[in-house]
C-alpha cells in the first residue's frame, strides 16, 4: 500500500485517501438504517408502505444535483438543521468531508436497501415462524435466523454502496463543493484535472486509479459474497 | 407430568374459506384428516399461533392461548410444530438446529432424543448433507427438545418413500410413549391414520364432521362418506406363529384370525384394518369353504343410505365393530335384522401386516 501511495502524487493520494474515508463512513453509517428499512418493507404491511418505498428510492431517480441542493438546504450554514448541529453538537456538515459522506450515503442508500431487502424477502417466512414456535422472540429470530440468512444480500449491499460512494460526484460537488483535502474525492479530483489546462496526464492517471479501485472493490465483494453464501447455505 | 388437554372453539374467515372448529386434544395421538383444502393445516396453524382466529378461544390446560382479550404469541405457547418441509435452519449445524429451542429443564437430553430418532451420527453435519428422511427426524427432535406440552405434526411424512415412512412411523409412537407427549397429527394417508390414531378427527370444508376414538369414527356415519374409506379397525392379540404355513394366528373374542406371518411376539396386541368389501356374511357357519377367518358377530344396524350397496354394522363379542358391504338383495335373502346372529367371513387378504400397531 505504501509503495503504491508513494508512487502517487500528493494530489492523487490525498484524493484516494479521502475517497476511501468518505465511502467507508457513508457505507457503514447507512447499514443499520438499510437493514431496519429492509426489515420494515420485507416483513411488514402498513399504511403508506408504497409511499415510504418510493421516498427511499428517490435518490436513485432524481438528478444527484437535486439531492445535493436538498442537503444544502437542510444542513447548510443557514439551513434547517445546519445551525442546530453546529451550535448544539459543534458539528459542521456543510463543506466538510462529513457532508461528502452524507451525500454519498444518501445517493447509495437505495442500492444498499434494495440488495438487503431482496435477500431478506428470499428468506422463507416459515423458517422465522418455526424459530418463534421454538420459543424465540421476534428480536432473537431477527438476530439468529433472518439476518444470518440475509448476509449475502448485506455483503452485496455493502459493496454496491461502497462502489457507488466512490463514484459519487453530483450531489457532493453541489453540497460540499470541491475543497482540496476536505471534499475533493477522486471524481472531483478528476473534474479539477480536466478543467486545468495541460493536466491531461494527471487526468489519465486518475482515470486509471479509479478503474483499478473499482475492479479491486468488485473482486473483493465477489470473494466475500461467495464465502458468505457458502457459510449460510452450505453450498 | 400429566399431559394437559388442548381445548379450542374458534371461527376464522379467510376470503371465501371459513373455518369453524370445536375440538379437544387429549393424551395420545389425535389424527386430523380430511380432503385437501378442508382446513387441516389452517387449524394446525391456528393452534401454533401462525394465524389468529376471528373469534373463540384456545387454551392448553390453564394457559390461555387466545380469547377475546388475549393473544399469546407463538414463542410462549410451548408447542412443538413440525411441517412437511422440515424447515431446518440452513446456516446452522444439526446440533445447533436441535438445540435452538432447547429447554434445559426438560427431563430428557439431546442424547436421549438423538438416539430415539437415530440421528446421533448426524449432529456435526449441516442440513444440506441430510436425506429427506433424516431432515424430518431432525425437525422432530428439534421440536421435542423444547419440551413442548403438545406436538403438532403437519404431514410430517408427506413425500417420503415407503421404506423411509416405515422407519419413522414407529419413532412417532416412541415419542408419544417415551416423552409423554400428546400429538396432533395432520395427514391424509390411511396407513398413518390406522397405525397411529388413538383419536380420529375428520374435517371437510372448514368444519369438523366427526371426532372420537378411531374405531368409533370409522364405523360411524361420517367416516366412510367423508373419506372414501370403508372398513373398520379391530384389535387382536398375537396367539402363535405357524412358520411351516407362513401364518400368524391372532385371537379375538369372536374367534381366531390367520394372517401372513408377522414378527410381533405372542401376547402382543396388533391393530388390523378390515375392508368392508372383504367381509361376507353367513347365517350358519360354513365348513367347506376356503375362507379361514370366520368371526361370530351380531348385526347392530343396516344402513341402506348408499345404494346400490348396503352397509351392515356388526358387533363382535367384545364390543368391537366390523363393517360389511353387501347388496340389498343379500339383505333380503338372508332376512338380515338388527339383533340377528351371523358369521362374518373375512378374506385373509383384508388383513394388512403393514398396519400392525403396538399399543403399549
Amino acid at each position: 500500500m505504501d509503495f503504491w501511495l508513494t508512487s502517487l502524487t500528493p494530489f492523487e493520494s490525498e484524493a484516494l485517501r479521502l475517497s476511501f474515508k468518505v465511502a467507508l463512513w457513508a457505507t457503514l453509517a447507512s447499514l443499520p438504517f438499510a437493514i431496519g428499512f429492509a426489515w420494515l418493507l420485507a416483513r411488514h404491511d402498513f399504511w403508506g408502505k408504497s409511499i415510504l418505498n418510493a421516498l427511499l428510492h428517490l435518490p436513485l431517480v432524481v438528478p444527484p444535483v437535486v439531492v445535493g441542493y436538498g442537503l444544502l438546504v437542510l444542513f447548510g450554514q443557514n439551513g434547517a438543521l445546519g445551525p442546530f448541529l453546529q451550535d448544539v453538537f459543534g458539528i459542521t456538515i456543510a463543506f466538510t468531508w462529513r457532508g461528502a459522506a452524507i451525500a454519498a450515503a444518501v445517493i447509495a442508500f437505495p442500492l444498499m436497501l434494495r440488495a438487503i431487502r431482496l435477500s431478506m424477502e428470499a428468506v422463507d417466512p416459515r423458517l422465522e415462524f418455526v424459530a418463534r414456535s421454538l420459543g424465540a422472540s421476534r428480536l432473537r429470530v431477527l438476530a439468529t435466523v433472518t439476518l444470518p440468512l440475509t448476509l449475502p444480500g448485506i455483503v452485496a449491499g455493502l459493496s454496491l454502496a461502497f462502489a457507488r460512494s466512490l463514484g459519487e460526484f453530483g450531489a457532493t460537488i453541489t453540497f460540499v463543493a470541491n475543497i482540496p483535502g476536505e471534499t475533493r474525492t477522486l471524481p472531483l479530483a478528476l473534474y479539477t484535472a480536466i478543467n486545468t489546462p495541460g493536466a491531461e496526464t494527471e487526468a489519465g492517471r486518475i482515470v486509471v486509479i479509479s478503474i483499478l479501485l473499482a475492479l479491486m472493490a468488485l473482486g473483493l465483494s465477489e470473494l466475500a459474497a461467495r464465502r458468505v453464501t457458502r457459510a449460510v447455505h452450505g453450498i | 407430568m400429566a399431559s394437559e388437554t388442548l381445548s379450542l372453539d374458534i371461527a376464522l374467515q379467510q376470503g371465501d374459506f371459513s373455518l369453524q372448529a370445536t375440538l379437544d386434544i387429549g393424551p395420545g395421538i389425535t389424527v386430523l384428516t380430511g380432503p385437501s383444502g378442508a382446513g387441516k393445516s389452517t387449524l394446525a396453524g391456528v393452534i401454533a399461533g401462525a394465524t389468529r382466529p376471528d373469534s373463540g378461544n384456545i387454551s392448553l390446560g390453564k394457559t390461555i392461548f387466545f380469547n377475546a382479550s388475549t393473544w399469546l404469541p407463538p414463542q410462549r405457547r410451548k408447542l412443538g410444530y413440525v411441517l412437511q418441509d422440515s424447515l431446518l435452519f440452513p446456516h446452522l449445524s444439526i446440533r445447533s438446529n436441535l438445540l435452538y429451542g432447547h429447554d434445559k429443564a426438560a427431563p430428557f437430553s439431546l442424547d436421549d432424543v438423538a438416539s430415539t430418532l437415530d440421528i446421533t451420527d448426524l449432529l456435526d453435519r449441516s442440513p444440506h448433507q441430510l436425506s429427506g428422511g433424516e431432515r424430518r427426524r431432525v425437525a422432530l427432535g428439534r421440536a421435542i427438545l423444547t419440551n413442548p406440552s403438545l406436538l403438532i405434526l403437519d404431514e410430517p411424512l408427506a413425500n417420503l418413500d415407503a421404506p423411509r415412512r416405515a422407519a419413522i412411523l414407529p419413532m412417532v409412537e416412541q415419542l408419544r410413549d417415551r416423552f409423554d407427549l400428546p400429538i396432533l397429527y395432520v395427514t391424509h394417508s390411511w396407513d398413518e391414520i390406522i397405525r397411529l390414531a388413538d383419536t380420529l378427527v375428520l374435517m371437510e370444508n372448514g368444519r369438523i364432521t366427526a371426532q372420537g376414538p378411531l374405531a368409533d369414527v370409522l364405523t360411524g356415519q361420517a367416516g366412510p362418506a367423508a373419506m372414501g374409506i370403508d372398513g373398520a379397525v379391530i384389535e387382536a392379540q398375537v396367539s402363535e406363529h405357524l412358520p411351516e404355513a407362513g401364518l400368524t394366528k391372532l385371537e379375538t373374542a369372536s374367534g381366531p384370525l390367520f394372517i401372513s406371518q408377522i414378527s410381533e411376539a405372542p401376547k402382543n396386541q396388533v391393530r388390523l384394518f378390515i375392508n368392508a368389501g372383504d367381509v361376507a356374511l353367513a347365517l350358519a357357519r360354513p365348513d367347506d369353504i376356503s375362507v379361514q377367518n370366520i368371526l361370530s358377530a351380531t348385526v347392530e344396524a343396516i344402513d341402506p343410505q348408499t345404494p346400490p350397496v348396503v352397509h351392515v354394522l356388526l358387533r363382535l363379542a367384545d364390543g368391537q365393530a366390523l363393517r360389511a358391504r353387501i347388496t340389498p338383495r343379500a339383505v333380503a335373502v338372508l332376512n338380515l335384522q338388527p339383533g340377528l346372529h351371523v358369521h362374518a367371513l373375512v378374506k385373509s387378504v383384508a388383513l394388512d401386516r403393514d398396519l400392525v400397531h403396538h399399543p403399549v
